[in-house]
């Protein structure tokens, strides 16, 4: 056996356009590790954050990694729509056609996994406990391990980079392409144990927080007392628990073909192909709900504090999240009506797709309504929910048109559909996701973001989002299919596709605000300090703790007794008793990140068939495993003195 | 621990957390389930379910696994009667059906690969061989975890933590036990019945 396995000297030379990549990245990387060095701080970071087991900082720094793999993936967007706009007739663009299909499938599995799952478990940590009271999550050592799998996996993706190559089947690789025949190189490996190890990550996410919002809500606060965003965050966990064990088991299925030659879903020896597409669906259609509950969740909380009123309708609001929970599952077929099952399995899909228009209208609905009559503050957050609202509904009326197989059949793997799922997931899901970071910014940092370039953030988003898509729709009727590299002049084409460019840039000069946007408010923090802790005039339990949140999250833990306890708290000014308990907390913790390390190996070892380091990352990751479940001092405690000076030090004067 | 500071702290969150983890390898399971029931019939000139299945043989590991989740129940009772003697005896017997167990499944296995019948010559028998090894490996595990909690147990005696560690382990493999009916009907049964 070879020590090295697969891997020789050819997995290091790349394309210019390539090495280039590998050289920023690589550069990027010394200049982090010099600069930390200069600064001696690797020992503070250690301590503080990369050990640390505090919700509030996981969250941090998910939302840190994934606002760097948006950076990739954008750019990853800029090459795709690049090549588009110059790749006709004689001109063959930038990209080669197996370098194209890699960066589609890069840009594709980038932005699921590792930008909008990341943003989304980032928000949950750090606002679910917050929201139900309570000091921490379930179980603190898993939440950090479930961070640390998810940037093994992004530290994997970003390796096929430099080392090899990535997928060129798409970001779901679809099988037979995806099978060793087809797909020789390292690249779907590499996909795929990506997914698997922060796919795991996810999966215990999903465990931590469903057990976390069951059993840790502050006294008397019942289910139907939760905020809508913990309840949009309990759906979408359900989901997790459902359809992520779904995917590893898929995964598993394709990497045994893959390694060991077995027959799942080749195209003979007696595989199906299309099993694998029914399986990985059967996970992939709830992953996009997964993805856009909390979203819907954030807006739900927004749209009731800048509009001074209580969320419309409440209980329709709980009733459409779990319709939209248990729905989601039972509409994965739509995904390829021209698999041909038949006219009445795709009719009951197809059905079953249209009815969960129907609880999503009653949210519209519920959002306006909550609007109307209130005294709305059209601050930042509010400009991306009204962005969302326009955008989500356009994309929901073309996810419903497709939901009739027989239009299905005329736009499937077209461009339309392009254009559909990425307006339900920048229109939804995206818009969502930085109306929370803007929204509880304050929150966890105790200064507010700069409005003014927030709104013009917003704004260049949504336009930017109109002008890039509207014309990806036309090209999709007009019957340009997806991932295409390279197209005919007559088509007439190039056209749309430049005024799609066009609005990338637009998106682009969005994001570029936003950066100035955050790097402006911090350096001139002091002007936008929030002392109350409460800065929108919030409703919900996270306003009522001082900003930044203590590490205990609550001195005293509240009691219950309102759906809006703080927002009710305010008006009969209630007037708490202040009677502090000596607190535990989670000691950190270093082994989630050394378990992640070991199946990095793993993962890596797999990809290059290196056995040794297969077996080594596995070893040592049960090991490490063991030697946590040993240690039985994890918490320290938190003294009735201590907790007095640090309220002192963040109670308003 | 501060004065009740959740809302339902009656059940404890590893109990729970472990429940829900359980329910998550049911859907594992299922999609295993789901794909050797697509791929049963589709064994591509090789031998079926009929050709290769031992059905006597078994038998004796069903029977061995099914007795190791009673002596692990005798076991769980034991423990919660601080009988630490009977534990030892009733988690040894356990682990020793566990171990034959898996010993038959692991010759079962090089039988049909030295036979010719490997994972690589079929969908049927890919499939066969990935849902039946999956529950090994799971079985593997609860040994593994088992004989650490014998360990720490016989170190620091029947305390309150090491009670609760061993009925999260029980529960574990009475989980076991259940998918391994199913699998002793989906796949021998049905496959040796050739319907």
């Amino acid at each position: 056996m070879n020590f090295w396995g697969k891997l020789n000297l050819e997995a290091f030379q790349h394309p210019k356009l390539v090495m280039g990549a590998v050289v920023g990245m690589t550069l990027t990387l010394a200049f982090v590790v010099t600069f930390l060095t200069y600064k001696k701080k690797w020992g503070w970071l250690w301590r503080e954050w990369l050990t640390s087991l505090d919700p509030k900082k996981i969250g941090v720094m998910y939302i840190i990694v994934s606002l760097l793999m948006l950076f990739r993936g954008v750019f990853d967007a800029a090459l795709l729509k690049f090549q588009q706009a110059i790749s006709i007739g004689n001109n063959n663009g930038i990209l080669t056609s197996d370098s194209f299909q890699q960066v589609f499938s890069a840009h594709g599995t980038i932005m699921i996994f590792f930008v909008a799952m990341g943003l989304m478990f980032g928000l949950i940590n750090l606002i679910v406990p917050l929201q139900i009271g309570a000091r921490d999550v379930a179980f603190p050592f898993l939440n950090s391990l479930s961070f640390w799998l998810f940037v093994a996996g992004m530290v994997l993706v970003n390796t096929s980079l430099a080392v090899g190559e990535f997928a060129a089947a798409g970001w779901l690789a679809y099988p037979p392409l995806s099978e060793l025949a087809y797909s020789p190189g390292v690249g779907v490996d590499y996909w795929i144990w990506t997914l698997q190890i922060s796919g795991l990550g996810s999966l215990l996410s999903g465990i931590n927080f469903f057990v976390t919002i069951i059993k840790m809500r502050a006294p008397g606060m019942s289910l139907t007392k939760m905020p809508i965003f913990c309840w949009s965050v309990l759906g979408s966990m359900v989901m997790v628990l459902a359809a992520f064990p779904v995917l590893t088991a898929t995964l598993a299925m394709l990497a045994l073909d893959r390694t060991l030659g077995m027959h799942f879903f080749t195209s003979d020896f007696g595989g199906n192909p299309m099993m694998y597409i029914n399986l990985i669906w059967a996970w992939g259609h709830p992953e996009v709900y997964i993805l856009v509950l909390p979203a819907f969740g954030i807006f739900s909380e927004i749209v009731s504090t800048f509009s001074k009123k209580k969320i419309f309708s409440y209980m329709s609001m709980v009733w459409a999240l779990m319709a939209i929970t248990v729905l989601s599952m039972i509409v994965w077929l739509h995904h390829f009506f021209t698999m041909g099952a038949g006219a009445n399995v795709n009719a009951f899909f197809g059905i079953m797709t249209m009815v969960i228009a129907i609880p999503t209208g009653v949210k519209v609905f519920n959002w306006l309504f909550t609007m109307y009559r209130g005294n709305i503050n059209f601050a930042s957050p509010m400009y991306w929910f009204m962005g969302f609202i326009a955008t989500f509904t356009v994309g929901g009326v073309a996810g419903v048109l497709m939901a009739v197989p027989a239009i299905d059949f005329q736009v499937h793997n077209s461009l339309f559909l392009v254009a559909h799922f990425h307006n339900m997931i920048i229109g939804g899901v995206v818009f969502g996701y930085f109306a929370g970071m803007t929204y509880w910014f304050p929150k966890i940092f105790g200064f507010r973001l700069h409005e003014g370039l927030g709104k013009l953030a917003a704004n260049l988003w949504i336009y930017g989002f109109f002008v890039t898509f509207i014309p990806i729709y036309i090209l999709g009727i007009m019957g340009a299919t997806r991932r295409l590299d390279h197209y005919d002049a007559s088509l007439g084409w190039q056209s749309l596709f430049i005024v799609s460019g066009v609005g990338l840039m637009i998106i682009l000069a969005g994001a570029l605000v936003q950066v100035i946007q955050y790097v402006y408010s911090i350096k001139n923090r002091a002007k936008y300090i929030d002392k109350t802790g409460d800065p929108w005039g919030g409703r919900t339990l996270e306003w009522s703790t001082p900003s930044p949140v203590p590490v205990y999250n609550f001195a005293v833990v509240p009691d219950v007794s309102e759906r809006d306890q703080f927002w009710a708290d305010k008006q009969n000014k209630t007037i708490k008793s202040v009677e502090y308990e000596p607190i535990e907390l989670p000691k950190n913790s270093s082994l989630g990140l050394i378990i992640a390390g070991f199946a990095l190996a793993f993962g890596f070892g797999f990809v290059w068939h290196m056995w040794w380091l297969v077996i080594v990352g596995l070893l040592g990751a049960i090991i490490a495993f063991i030697v946590r479940s040993l240690d039985t001092q994890t918490e320290y405690k938190i003294s009735v003195e201590q907790i007095k000076k640090l309220e002192k030090l963040s109670t308003p004067a | 621990m501060s004065k009740a500071h959740n809302s339902d702290s009656s059940i404890d969150k590893p109990l729970f957390g472990f429940w829900v983890y359980l329910m998550t390898d049911l859907m594992l399971f299922s999609a295993l389930f789901a794909s050797f029931i697509v791929l049963r019939n589709n064994t591509f000139g090789g031998p079926g379910g009929k050709e290769i299945f031992d059905m006597p043989y078994v038998l004796v590991q069903t029977a061995a696994l099914l007795v190791s989740s009673f002596t692990a129940g005798l076991g769980i009772l034991s423990a919660r009667a601080g009988n630490k003697k009977l534990v030892y005896r009733f988690f040894t017997i356990t682990f020793a059906l566990g171990l034959l167990f898996i010993g038959m499944e692991i010759s079962e296995f090089d039988k049909l690969v030295s036979e010719g019948n490997s994972w690589r010559e079929s969908g049927f028998l890919s499939a066969f061989f990935t849902l039946v090894g999956t529950h090994g490996l799971h079985i593997t595990s609860g040994l593994l975890w088992m004989a650490i909690l014998i360990w720490r147990t016989s170190k620091e005696g029947l305390t309150k933590t090491n009670v609760k560690r061993l009925t999260l382990m029980s529960y574990f493999w009475h989980f076991l036990d259940i998918v391994w009916i199913f699998i002793f009907t989906i796949v021998y049964l049905f496959g040796a019945a050739g319907l």
